[in-house]
């Protein structure tokens, strides 16, 4: 598809600018906002031009809001912490199950395997508000609501199917005769599986990894019901920018840069990877 | 170095909701030491569902497998003693091609200076020195199934399995190295059994070969027996190019030996003692049987039978002729050209002692005598 014609490459250069525009627009306005306070925020009409201030990044890291109302304590850089914390663990347990169960159902088939690994995935489509209140009673009954291994737990709802189907298309498209001339010169097939097949679906494994730790990460609903205050992610540690004196715009842009700028650069730095791992992932019938 | 005696082995697929399939039955074979045998077959036939079962990758459904009087057939594949080239060549992308070789010696544990060593001589016999530092990635099909095949013949084992070992060489090429390969089998001593659909690679590089089809060993026999004395209808077809020439006939006793008449045009006479007292008894019982006579056996230009030729072609150092006889095709080949055009008739000459004779079940009941 080469438009080297002069009315096609213009089409296509305004075509990119406006896509462009769209989609970056509101990250460049937040970033902007970051620098703002609610005044200058809120002025009619608005403007580019503002005297840039650390403030909304000072109450965030500080702990302290300071509205018109008085001060109220945000555990802000907490909730990033625990969003790190329960993501990462998610993901990292998410691996450590989804990898080699994704192997086992794209090399053998048993029983059930088909019905067991649609059943995975069908988390991913069943609406997270219908487990939700038989989930958290559960958690109650358990001991598991409000501890970090029980926020962890629930994400395998998010990451485990991703990890497992896009893993196994990865294991499906490796020739089971490279591990076999492995295991013929004298391996078991546990280190063909973590000497051969591993390896050679590491670009797969890595995008499935990013992409779970994204979905974790902006997870909102599991959190706020299951979590409280100290145990919660930013997702849903931003609702304390609704305050009773009003909606502190300048903190929830600074917030929302802090909180988005850990996957945006996963992402930008991953991002062939992702690309590469689930379109190979995708291809294949 | 190892002989391999598979006994009763059966496979049979499984999958749900389908009916299962036998890819292999009631398979009794025994390779000799240092011997090369060929597997060959059309698509399907279980040869490679055989190679599969001896290399570890499918299960036995019934049978033993023994290499050397050791039971295989349970153990893991690691601990068979047994090299494969595959026939997708299964290299290890990330490696390099030397890699890839030496990859195979790890278990080995040999010096580096050895492996080297080992690794260059192989490249050398299957001509890659040249890419020995190139990816997998970066090289032609051809050259992976060469990689493929020195990975498998650089190792010590007792038993070597090539999955269609040169299906994708150039024919100049597979000539030389079929020569080549021989030529380090034999002198090592090595036993190996590749897979082939292809009949001149079998006899090149094979001492017996083993002809399958619908899953059963029809014959596991030389290359000169299997085509002067077929074991049944299939191979008689199968083996030899082109095909053998298979005609349906009446059989009645007559002046102490056979009469095989085919419409009312042509018939052939067999005396009794031309055949064995077994082939007699069973002829005995038969009202209907179908000879075979190789293409090469029919004689051109002399004998009783009128054929109107069909096509005639000369193909530099044989003549093909296709001539049609009371509705039914005869091929004849002979070393000289033929001057007969399309629609001209001639004389094949179909000599009785040139006639193959299967019963009603394919079973071969009287052979060609060898001339």
């Amino acid at each position: 598809m080469e438009h080297s014609s002069l009315a096609g490459r213009i089409f296509r250069g305004v075509a990119l600018t406006l896509v462009l525009v769209f989609f970056m627009f509101p990250i460049v306005w937040i970033f902007l906002m970051s620098f703002q306070s609610n005044e200058q925020i809120l002025r009619i009409p608005p403007s580019i031009l503002f005297e840039p201030t650390l403030s909304n990044y000072q109450a965030l890291i500080s702990g302290q809001l300071r509205t018109t109302a008085g001060n109220i304590d945000i555990p802000f850089m907490r909730n990033l912490m625990n969003s790190f914390v329960l993501s990462s663990a998610a993901v990292l347990l998410a691996l450590l199950l989804g990898v080699p169960a994704a192997y086992a159902f794209a090399r053998f088939k048993f029983k059930l395997g088909e019905t067991i690994a649609f059943t995975l995935l069908s988390f991913r489509f069943a609406p997270p508000l219908l487990v939700l209140l038989p989930l958290s009673l559960y958690y109650q009954q358990l001991g598991l609501s409000d501890t970090y291994f029980g926020i962890v737990w629930v994400y395998q709802l998010i990451a485990l199917p991703l990890i497992l189907w896009i893993v196994r298309g990865y294991f499906e498209d490796i020739s089971p005769d490279i591990e076999h001339a492995y295991r013929l010169a004298g391996h078991s097939w546990r280190e063909a599986f973590t000497r051969i097949a591993v390896p050679l679906a590491g670009p797969g494994i890595a995008a499935a990894g990013l992409l779970s730790f994204i979905f974790c990460w902006n997870n909102f609903v599991f959190a706020l019901i299951l979590a409280s205050a100290d145990k919660q992610p930013v997702t849903v540690g931003a609702l304390a920018f609704v305050t009773a004196s009003g909606i502190q715009y300048g903190q929830i842009a600074a917030a929302i840069v802090l909180s988005v700028t850990p996957t945006l650069l996963l992402a930008l730095y991953a991002q062939r990877y992702l690309v590469e791992g689930l379109s190979l992932g995708a291809v294949k019938g | 170095m190892g002989m391999l005696e598979l006994q009763n082995v059966d496979k049979v697929y499984r999958s749900r909701g389908k009916p299962p399939v036998h890819a292999v039955r009631a398979l009794d074979m025994t390779v000799k030491q240092g011997e090369i045998v060929a597997l060959l077959g059309s698509s399907g036939c279980g040869k490679t569902s055989t190679l599969r079962m001896i290399a570890g990758f499918e299960d036995v459904t019934s049978g033993s497998i023994a290499l050397d009087k050791r039971r295989i057939e349970a153990l893991p594949p690691a601990r068979r003693k047994v090299a494969m080239a595959f026939e997708g060549y299964s290299l290890y992308p990330p490696l390099t091609v030397r890699e890839n070789i030496a990859f195979a010696l790890k278990a080995q544990q040999l010096s580096r200076g050895e492996v080297t060593r080992r690794v260059d001589a192989i490249a050398r016999l299957v001509e890659i020195e040249d890419i020995l530092d190139a990816y997998p990635r970066a090289i032609s099909g051809g050259q992976q199934q060469r990689v493929s095949l020195a990975r498998a013949l650089v190792r010590d084992a007792d038993l070597y399995l090539l999955d269609e070992p040169m299906g994708q060489l150039e024919p100049q090429l597979r000539a030389v190295l079929r020569g080549r390969i021989k030529g380090l089998l034999a002198e090592r001593g090595m036993t190996a059994i590749f897979v082939t659909h292809d009949q001149t690679e079998a006899s090149a590089l094979a001492d017996r070969i083993a002809v399958m089809e619908d899953g059963i060993l029809q014959q596991f026999a030389s290359e000169k027996e299997l085509k002067s004395r077929p074991a049944n209808l299939f191979v008689a077809s199968f083996i030899g190019e082109p095909p053998m020439n298979l005609l349906e006939t009446e059989l009645a006793r007559a002046d102490g030996g056979y009469r095989l008449s085919i419409g009312s045009d042509m018939a052939f006479h067999i005396p009794g003692g031309a055949i064995d007292a077994v082939a007699r008894t069973m002829l005995d019982e038969m009202r209907h049987v179908r000879v075979g006579i190789r293409p090469q056996k029919v004689a051109v230009g002399t004998g009783d039978v009128r054929v109107r030729v069909v096509s005639n072609q000369w193909l530099g150092d044989q003549s093909h002729v296709a001539g049609e006889c009371a509705g039914r095709l005869l091929i004849a080949v002979t070393p000289s050209k033929v001057a007969a055009r399309p629609g001209d008739t001639i004389s094949f000459g179909l000599a009785p002692r040139h006639l193959h004779i299967f019963g009603a079940d394919g079973n071969c009941i009287r052979h060609a005598e060898v001339s």
